[in-house]
């Protein structure tokens, strides 16, 4: 993580793609916060190769020291309960990277996001991926895959959805798309229309660029 | 006494104090919350390491109620290492080699700073009861003196653990501008009524004892021991856990295997107490007990700023880290949560950490390799922004 005097680029070099395609949307000096943050690679990157004022909330405690430990902002919260407390526009762009289908209340994280973030960016693996519907389809059990590894019975994703379960609850909920970017198993990302059927069939993972709406 | 540029003025009271003493308030007098004014005074400080040429490695270290300013050497009474000689020196958390040190015996203390047992210049005879009670902004206002004789226009750090935090919180609040970083660590914005009533014991135990004398004791060449030894005692419970205790001590007898039947020191933990409060009475006045007691008792920070600790720290610029630790009943977790949340909500730069121990209150005192690691940690990120090397 970040070292006073190291060369930090190496570092960098091994940002997961995912987290390198997040870090891509987000302007360089802006205010951002990380929701499960983790171990902090993501804001660590945001803060010393973009120049972001970075913050972070996390919900494990080991997590929370490791990033406060290396030097970053990072504070023990729930997205489920903490968001409420930030004021209107105190960030400009507000994160959750694989986390959404974790969270008790999606909707409501998804509209404090975008109320306490002029913009949001969210990540999460897609369900709609033809590898998952195979798998329920033909072995009959709840698809394990490498975006969604855990057990049925020890999974914290409680809300998982699909391409187009996401899409359409962002219409509900007025919450515009700026941009979506799907990354297939190979890791390959490629920006598609919201509304393509292709996507949801052929994305492992998703990310969108959220305005209000 | 004192050199004509204001420099050290070596104590006549209080015995030869290593390290400093300034008067201050020289300009015209410290009007205090309670509407008195106190000056010129005493304030007695120590430092270590060095300040930089910019003078922007400042740290200032808030001691908590029965601490004082030599945080890093040993104690001139006791002659016990520094009460903070974990977390501060070179190669430490707070890193001699790289920041300047300093910390204040606070207003109303006894070592080397103006309090009850300091002689009263309109009288000649110690101040006693007749000491205006003063407040932990007051202590907070007496610090800002110093640091602007020091000529430091903005401490890279402030920090302390329970009442040093909420000394932190103040300064952070009143002087936002002259704090880069505040590290909070044990303490909360407002002392719980749980807090002030442990307090009430303690000043109980004193004012109950014969030899206070209304607080008039000095002049009667006498002393409260038996009273503050208890009071020390009460407190000193309650910065530990359950836990702590049971781990320390369980139920084990002293020197024998049976019960003796009487009241003796029996148990290991009465020992150890009855230890704490008999050392305690040699190196703290009574009154200063009572006074530095009532300031935490008074301190309510969101009541200053409207009923909400938010707007303390609106648009603030300081960078917080507030730490608390999971077995610390004294000072809760939600008490740092509060204060969190109130950053939170001006979208402040606040970093959290509790750190898992058993240690309870005392913990911010131990040896706490998390703590050290996040403080640490926290240091290095922040001299980075502020361009300390």
């Amino acid at each position: 993580m970040s070292s006073r005097n190291g060369d930090n680029t190496a570092r960098y070099q091994r940002l997961r793609p995912d987290l390198r395609l997040i870090a891509d949307m987000v302007r360089p000096g802006t205010r951002v916060l990380d929701l499960g943050c983790g171990d902090g690679a993501l804001l660590d990157y945001l803060v010393h190769a973009k120049g972001v004022d970075g913050r972070g909330m996390e919900l494990s405690q080991a997590g929370v020291n490791a990033c406060v430990e290396h030097g970053l902002s990072v504070i023990q919260g729930d997205a489920d309960l903490d968001l409420k407390d930030y004021p209107s526009d105190a960030f400009d762009c507000v994160i959750l990277s694989q986390t959404l289908q974790a969270t008790s209340d999606p909707k409501g994280v998804l509209a404090q996001m975008v109320r306490i973030g002029r913009r949001a960016i969210v990540s999460f693996p897609n369900f709609g991926w033809w590898q998952v519907r195979l798998h329920l389809l033909v072995c009959g059990s709840m698809p394990v895959t490498d975006a969604l590894h855990h057990e049925w019975y020890d999974t914290p994703n409680i809300h998982l959805c699909t391409i187009r379960d996401f899409v359409t609850l962002c219409e509900r909920i007025h919450i515009g798309i700026d941009q979506s970017v799907s990354i297939s198993a190979r890791g390959k990302a490629r920006a598609f229309r919201a509304s393509s059927r292709l996507a949801n069939l052929f994305s492992e993972q998703a990310i969108f660029l959220l305005k209000r709406g | 006494m004192i050199a004509p540029n204001g420099h050290d003025l070596r104590p006549p009271v209080g015995g030869d104090l290593p390290g400093h003493r300034v008067l201050l308030g020289t300009d015209r007098p410290l009007k205090l919350d309670s509407g008195a004014e106190i000056g010129p005074f005493a304030v007695g400080y120590q430092t270590y390491g060095k300040l930089n040429a910019d003078r922007s490695n400042a740290i200032l270290v808030c001691h908590a109620l029965t601490g004082d300013q030599f945080v890093a050497d040993p104690h001139p009474i006791t002659g016990k290492p520094g009460w903070w000689e974990l977390m501060v020196g070179p190669g430490k958390p707070l890193d001699t080699d790289r920041y300047f040190i300093i910390c204040s015996n606070v207003l109303g203390g006894c070592m080397g700073t103006i309090g009850p047992k300091e002689t009263d210049p309109k009288t000649g005879e110690p101040y006693g009861l007749a000491f205006p009670v003063i407040t932990i902004a007051d202590m907070v206002r007496a610090q800002k003196l110093l640091i602007d004789y020091l000529g430091i226009e903005q401490l890279f750090c402030v920090t302390g653990g329970s009442m040093g935090g909420m000394q932190v919180l103040q300064w952070a609040a009143s002087y936002p501008e002259c704090v880069f970083t505040a590290v909070p660590i044990a303490t909360a914005a407002r002392h719980s009524a749980q807090n002030i009533a442990f307090h009430e014991v303690g000043r109980q135990a004193i004012m109950t004892d014969p030899d206070w004398c209304n607080g008039d004791y000095l002049r009667q060449g006498k002393r409260p021991q038996r009273g503050l030894a208890v009071a020390r005692m009460a407190a000193h419970i309650t910065y530990l856990s359950e836990a702590a205790l049971h781990r320390k001590f369980g139920r084990s007898l002293r020197d024998r295997g049976n019960f003796s039947f009487g009241f003796d020191a029996e148990f290991e933990v009465e020992s150890y107490l009855r230890h704490q409060g008999s050392t305690f009475v040699d190196r703290f006045d009574a009154n200063s007990y009572l006074y530095i007691t009532r300031a935490m008792d008074y301190f309510d920070l969101a009541k200053e700023y409207g009923g909400q600790l938010a707007n303390a720290y609106e648009n603030t610029k300081v960078r917080f880290c507030v730490i608390s630790f999971t077995s610390d009943w004294l000072f809760p977790t939600s008490e740092s949560r509060q204060i969190v949340h109130a950053l939170n909500a001006c979208a402040a730069n606040v970093s959290f950490v509790e750190i898992p121990t058993d240690k309870g209150h005392d913990a911010f005192l131990l040896e706490e390799p998390k703590l050290h690691a996040t403080f640490t940690g926290f240091l290095n990120g922040a001299a980075e922004h502020r361009g300390l090397r």
